[in-house]
């Protein structure tokens, strides 16, 4: 890779969030939140139930406007943009919630991604510009992350598979797009002991082919295996950030997961 | 319930003829072939067929004229509504556009109808498409409402302005050179537009355009503009519209205020009920049925909207499914009751 990565080569950050702030009527969701991403980081997010981190993941990709703050990539100005222009930059994100077609094949799902403007330019996966036909792209991309095209896996209709390859055609849907960064909400969410086996060396896999990744987690286990980086929040403001070692250490970390000791005595 | 019953259940399973042709053609056998073109052949003859039938009923080619109007603007809203997921209530915008763009370069510059037909098509659509794509962010009823709105909007400012001939409208335009042309042209649009459509939605655009309506955000989040493709439907679907308002202006020699009417937001709907929405085919089907009806009931008056409520209340309790989507379960499918 390392292709469009000129300008954050140069000590910019690759991403780079700066006072991001978003109240929903009463509730402020992210109070002046920073964070930088460099590339080739796999930075994780993590904080209890109702913290902010898929408000953050939504101000960053241009899913919700933001009352206050600043988003640059790759060392441009991208508040408020539109979602689909932030994409073309190279800056996707998976969904929590997947909704594919259940009805078709699971490559016929990377059709969408593979018909835009980015792929088209980037050549899909690593096709190296020369597009074949989008589902043969589809197929090969399902192929990497995967699906075992030997047990016709590729070809299944995507209501009769798992949750854990529902997952990773969420994953493959931004792979599609060849992207420079990806902001995975939620990955390991639901997945099985196996599936989580299988899950892990794929982002490590990505992380090798030059992909930054943003990790929203629950599943801390395996996200600090993953992350050399950690960022928490609480209450949508930022309470701690380091190496998984460092936060853990923070009294605010553990009271957020586990209630503070007055609370505790009080009971 | 009997206890025998509950220990059975309807299976559904595909005939085989139809496994072996769907997908790869493996088309072995006169059998097989027959199975896949009959239902398309008995559709294209039967149309092509039915102004020569009614050659002894000069009233009802003209009523034929009028199905394939309604044809194509059910064709645009099904389309819009099960593709893209914009329900519009436009067709009497997409009439009226048409018919008076056709009429105005008819009346005022002269123009034949086989020049006036195609630049209405195209400039009545682009015009359709810019007048409601502020409206585009909307969705479901909301975008159903406004978009009904412009058809009711549009006779007002005419009238008001006393533009375009005012109440009156536009009289006196060049009709077809024979009741043939028009009826084959109105057939021949309405045929190439519901294979075309049917076409392109199994291509890679219409998997796009499906993805804008099942699930807006992961387009978004995959680098695509969903208001483009929005855009791109209304288009399409005004596109047909003005077609038939264009044709309609030179049917009738006319073009009025009644052309924005009603009828053409609402007909198109039941018919896509009644035909089976999301076939396209069955939008065609649904207004070979209620136009008619809707002609035959002319005797009653204005209680022929409540015999055509009665009609489509009938089909959305007791085959909501549609027409064209039972009749295809049928051909495709047969059923066989299994013990549990």
């Amino acid at each position: 890779m390392g292709n469009e990565h000129g300008a954050a080569m140069s000590g910019e950050p690759l991403l780079r969030v700066e006072g991001v702030s978003k109240s929903f009527g009463g509730v402020l969701a992210l109070s002046a939140v920073d964070l930088e991403v460099n590339a080739g980081d796999i930075v994780g997010i993590i904080g209890p139930n109702g913290s902010g981190k898929t408000t953050l993941v939504n101000a960053i990709t241009g899913f919700i406007r933001l009352d206050h703050g600043k988003v640059s990539f790759k060392g441009r100005d991208i508040t408020n943009w539109k979602p689909h222009k932030i994409a073309d930059m190279g800056l996707t994100r998976t969904f929590q919630v997947m909704r594919p077609y259940y009805s078709l094949p699971a490559f016929k799902n990377l059709i969408v991604p593979l018909f835009s403007r980015r792929a088209r330019r980037t050549g899909g996966w690593r096709g190296g510009g020369k597009m074949g036909s989008r589902d043969t792209v589809a197929v090969d991309i399902l192929e990497e992350i995967g699906f075992e095209r030997d047990s016709y896996v590729p070809y299944k209709v995507a209501s009769s598979l798992p949750t854990g390859y529902l997952k990773r055609l969420e994953l493959a849907r931004c792979l599609a797009l060849r992207p420079e960064v990806v902001i995975c909400d939620e990955v390991f969410s639901g997945l099985s002991m196996s599936e989580m086996a299988s899950m892990v060396p794929l982002i490590e896999k990505l992380q090798m082919e030059g992909i930054t990744l943003i990790m929203v987690e629950h599943r801390l286990r395996e996200l600090f295996r993953l992350a050399n980086r950690v960022v928490v929040l609480n209450f949508g403001c930022k309470i701690a950030e380091g190496t998984a070692e460092e936060v853990m250490a923070y009294k605010e970390v553990k009271e957020a997961y586990f209630g503070s000791e007055e609370v505790l005595t009080y009971v | 319930m009997s206890a025998g019953k509950q220990d059975r259940r309807k299976e559904r399973v595909d005939r085989g003829i139809k496994v072996r042709t769907d997908g790869v053609y493996a088309v072995s056998s006169w059998l097989e072939i027959t199975y896949l073109i009959l239902p398309r052949l008995a559709l294209i003859v039967g149309l092509l067929v039915a102004p020569l039938v009614l050659t002894a009923f000069p009233y009802w080619q003209r009523v034929l004229s009028h199905i394939c109007v309604y044809a194509l603007l059910a064709i645009g809203f099904d389309f819009l509504a099960n593709f893209v997921g914009l329900v519009s209530l436009g067709g009497g915008l997409y009439i009226g556009v048409g018919a008076y763009i056709a009429a105005l370069l008819n009346a005022h510059f002269g123009l034949p109808p086989y020049v006036t037909v195609p630049v209405a098509t195209v400039a009545g659509g682009i015009l359709c498409t810019v007048i409601l794509f502020p409206c585009l962010p909307l969705r479901g009823v909301y975008f159903a409402i406004v978009s009904l709105m412009f058809p009711l909007l549009a006779p007002r400012i005419i009238e008001a302005l006393d533009v375009f001939g005012g109440t009156d409208g536009i009289v006196g335009l060049d009709g077809f050179s024979s009741g043939w042309v028009e009826q084959y042209l109105m057939i021949v649009c309405v045929l190439v537009a519901v294979f075309a459509l049917r076409r392109m939605v199994t291509e890679d655009v219409g998997l796009v355009f499906r993805g804008v309506k099942d699930n807006d955000q992961a387009v978004k989040a995959s680098g695509i503009d969903i208001t483009t493709y929005k855009a791109f439907g209304v288009f399409i679907a005004a596109t047909l519209g003005c077609l038939g308002g264009a044709c309609m202006a030179h049917i009738y020699m006319w073009a009025g205020i009644s052309q924005f009417g009603l009828d053409y937001s609402i007909i198109p709907i039941a018919a896509t009920v009644v035909g089976g929405g999301g076939t396209l085919i069955g939008a065609v089907i649904g207004c070979v049925i209620l136009v008619p009806i809707s002609e035959l009931l002319r005797d009653f008056g204005t209680l022929r909207i409540a015999v055509y409520a009665l009609i489509l209340t009938g089909f959305i309790v007791y085959k909501s499914e549609g027409i064209m989507t039972y009749v295809t379960r049928k051909y495709e499918q047969f059923e066989r009751w299994v013990e549990i």
